[in-house]
């Protein structure tokens, strides 16, 4: 049975009446209320011992409620008003005034609330002049309004943020109601585009292109906790630059060198992309077969993938420790049963001797103290939470690749091996290549295991490109430093992806 | 012994069945490997539920049971319910509201942004596309941390630090990108010959997104959904830096707190690791098909 949302609508569901149709809907509905009611009901009788308060969720379903409709509201809006632009003309001249003008002034609004935005967030400084208080005059408009509402008396203080909200809302949709009434429609052929586009434009500009641009900008200031981040800090090229030569000279964090990371990350990520891609075609591989148990090996391999990473790499930090943890637990138990054999079969020329020297190498690892343990243990468990990915995507791959091509490879006489590299792979390749290359990106990019495992530790020798940064950035506060940190890896990245695109022609099919 | 041999004569035909191709002993290894390979990838999740149910006592032990002896439930409830006669109270339910009322937020917020834009990717030509596009592909090659200190001076001035919004903001960045990615995917493969025959019937192209498209893509509405909670539910590394405050705390930084006092805390750490695990886990085996399909289709198309 598929939930309601993943059902689609069929002719004969059209036809039934509203009742039966949303019957399903309702049902999951009760059945919703009934289990969070349930489980209230289960959970009172211990509210002593718990810190979740009915008064905390009610003050967040207020705060995050707030923030959706206020989004919502919003874009709304500016849906209307770039409608409004492509799809209403005015209807003779004086109208035509009028609505431009209205959208004028709109569009005035908008682009000074922006610039003040940018004012606010410290991207720009406008000072405090005449002008610089006409631009934030937008921005801080529902908060004077706010405030003179209380002033007079209107509406209580606690209500306030509503009703002023609420009056915003009737003045812009004043606005557009106005604008709407004095045009008539007129058909575009892009317009539709434009509208549909416009609700990402804005949340891809304030969420990546602005942090973006500010990125850049503290690149070349000596930001720092010092400088109470940007609140004194001085801007120019020479700052930059000298944020660049204390990369590639100085410690990146605290006393780990650009290139020995540099050197390390690219060791971590070609380690754990060939072992996830090895490891996923040679699982994809046995799976890819008509056999007994199928699903529940599949099902049971995908479990490292499903457990949120969080748990597994602490749960594994955990099971890294030097007496209690599994791993050198059966290290131990390794060692006590390889010197046991070697005990009972020392006068066996080379069977004694070998178990002899397998007893005194192998045995207990001080995964925390040793570097080079250290970043195995942290490999361990990247390479176990990457290999199901690369699985599923290759045993899709396969199961379209048709067994007649294989049938005609055996009838010629080719060997399995042969039949790997010469049919296997190429057609996998179109699978392959973007699963590689975002592999590729976001292992470089992954430091949440390294973080909970080893928190970069011993002496930030498990440290990769990435988490430097976010050391630099939030244990040691070197925020200009960090920026100047953040582009370069990005444009590693960016060059990397840039020539593995043209290699491999996958920028044609992103555009597609 | 005539009865047990044609058991397992059933057994064998009953396990190699279709055993055409491959040899039986071929099939065998590969039955041992993919058993000892399921073993290496489940353990380590059994591990933690033997040490959730490890009496405090017992919880440094070198055993290797999978059920440890005198098992007991007591971590649990410690950390669903605390233990108020030791004036411990338990803040478990606290983390998962955090966590729920952010990631669902963040989720609404940015299928609302992605879903038309998405739609205009996938069907228009229109200028500025292909630059859109491809701006789209490079942002997935943007560090999650990159932009994580702008953002978090940016939102340190509009002081939202400390605040669920904005979690919810630093969320958005990479999962806004990533639904449009693919909720395109998802368009691409809707014929156009649907829209066009309802076009010649005169509906508006308006009109025909939201009565033949939004409808048809229900499903890829509720994947996109899923992919961005998934993205966020387990997230640390930016929670940490937005949520200093303990009652803010989502999950992730919660259970931290008890795994880094190992010693003490492991069981407790445990429990709720086990607790959190099993609905999320379920969740994802129960939906993977679709999961999967999204990502074949959006993230990592050929």
């Amino acid at each position: 049975m598929l939930p309601f949302f993943i059902q689609k609508g069929t002719g004969a569901m059209e036809e039934k009446n509203g009742l039966r149709r949303f019957l399903p809907t309702f049902l999951w509905l009760a059945a919703g209320t009934a289990v969070i009611w349930g489980l209230i009901r289960l959970i009172a009788p211990y509210s002593a011992g718990i810190t979740l308060t009915q008064k905390i969720i009610v003050a967040r379903i207020t705060e995050v409620g707030g923030f959706l409709i206020a989004l919502l509201v919003g874009l709304a809006a500016i849906e209307v008003f770039v409608y409004q632009i492509f799809f209403r003309g005015p209807r003779d001249l004086t109208t035509g005034m009028i609505v431009r003008g209205v959208q004028g002034l709109f569009g005035l609004i908008l682009l000074l609330s922006v610039i003040a935005f940018f004012d606010l967030t410290d991207l720009i400084r406008l000072g405090d002049g005449p002008l610089a208080a006409a631009i934030r005059f937008p921005l801080n408009l529902p908060a004077t309004l706010q405030r003179a509402l209380i002033n007079a008396s209107i509406v209580p203080k606690s209500s306030a943020g509503l009703w002023s909200g609420l009056l915003m809302v009737l003045i812009v949709g004043t606005l557009l109601a106005v604008v709407q009434v004095l045009t008539r429609p007129r058909s575009t052929k892009l317009g539709l585009a434009y509208l549909l586009v416009t609700p990402a434009f804005i949340g891809i500009f304030f969420l990546i292109l602005y942090p973006f641009a500010f990125e850049v900008k503290l690149a070349f200031s000596n930001a720092s906790l010092g400088t109470q981040a940007t609140k004194n800090a001085s801007y120019g090229l020479i700052y930059g630059w000298q944020n660049l030569v204390t990369l590639f000279t100085g410690n990146v964090a605290k006393e780990a060198k650009f290139f020995e990371v540099l050197g390390r990350t690219v060791l971590w990520t070609v380690i754990n992309v060939t072992f996830h891609v090895t490891g996923g075609m040679v699982l994809a591989l046995m799976l890819n077969r008509p056999m007994r148990l199928r699903g529940l090996y599949r099902t049971l391999l995908v479990f490292p993938w499903a457990i949120p990473t969080t748990i597994a790499a602490m749960a594994f930090r955990n099971e890294f420790d030097s007496r209690y943890g599994f791993f050198n637990i059966i290290l131990r138990n390794l060692q006590g049963w390889f010197a046991d054999v070697a005990s009972h079969t020392g006068s066996w020329l080379v069977i004694g001797d070998a178990f002899n020297w397998l007893a005194q190498n192998i045995g207990p690892v001080s995964w925390k103290q040793d570097p080079f343990w250290a970043f195995v243990s942290v490999l361990i468990v990247n390479i176990w939470l990457g290999i199901p990915f690369m699985m599923v995507i290759i045993l899709g791959g396969l199961q379209s690749i048709s067994h007649e091509y294989y049938e005609a490879a055996e009838i010629d006489g080719a060997s399995a091996w042969q039949s790997f590299w010469n049919i296997t792979v190429p057609l996998l390749r179109p699978v392959l290549t973007p699963a590689i290359i975002l592999g590729v990106v976001w292992t470089f990019n992954k430091f949440d295991v390294i973080y909970l495992v080893t928190q970069g530790g011993p002496q930030e020798k498990t440290d990769i490109l990435v988490s430097s940064m976010y050391k630099a950035a939030f244990q040691f506060y070197r925020y200009g430093f960090t920026a100047m940190f953040a582009l370069v890896i990005f444009l590693i990245l960016f060059i990397f992806t840039l020539v593995f695109l043209r290699v491999s022609g996958g920028l044609k099919s992103a555009t597609e | 012994m005539n009865s047990i041999l044609t058991a397992l004569k059933r057994f064998y035909r009953w396990f190699f069945f279709r055993a055409r191709g491959d040899s039986p002993f071929k099939r065998l290894l590969i039955h041992l490997g993919l058993i000892v390979a399921c073993i290496i990838a489940v353990y380590p999740v059994l591990r933690v539920v033997t040490i959730s149910l490890r009496p405090n006592d017992t919880l440094l032990t070198t055993s290797l049971r999978i059920i440890p002896e005198n098992a007991t439930l007591d971590n649990y409830k410690e950390v669903l319910f605390g233990a108020p006669e030791k004036n411990r109270k338990s803040d478990f339910f606290l983390w998962l509201w955090n966590s729920l009322s952010i990631v669902m937020v963040t989720s609404i917020a940015s299928v609302t942004l992605a879903a038309t834009s998405a739609y205009a990717f996938s069907r228009f030509r229109f200028p500025g596309r292909n630059a859109g596009l491809i701006f789209l592909f490079t942002t997935q090659m943007i560090p999650a941390g990159m932009l994580l200190l702008p953002l978090f001076i940016m939102l340190a001035k509009l002081q939202m630090i400390n605040t669920s919004l904005g979690l919810i903001i630093a969320y958005s960045v990479s999962s806004v990108p990533l639904t449009i990615w693919t909720l395109k995917g998802y368009y691409d493969t809707i014929p156009v010959d649907l829209e066009e025959a309802a076009l010649i019937d005169g509906a508006s192209r308006l009109r025909t997104f939201i009565q033949i498209i939004l409808p048809l893509s229900s499903p890829a509405l509720a994947i996109a959904f899923l992919f961005s909670f998934m993205g966020g539910w387990s997230e640390y590394l930016v929670a940490r830096v937005v949520l200093q405050k303990n009652e803010m705390y989502t999950w992730p930084l919660g259970i931290f707190t008890y795994a880094q006092q190992f010693t003490v805390a492991w069981g407790k750490f445990a429990a709720a690791s086990v607790l959190i695990a099993i609905p999320v886990m379920a969740l994802f085996l129960y939906s993977s098909k679709w999961l999967i399909s999204g990502l074949t289709l959006g993230s990592v198309k050929g």
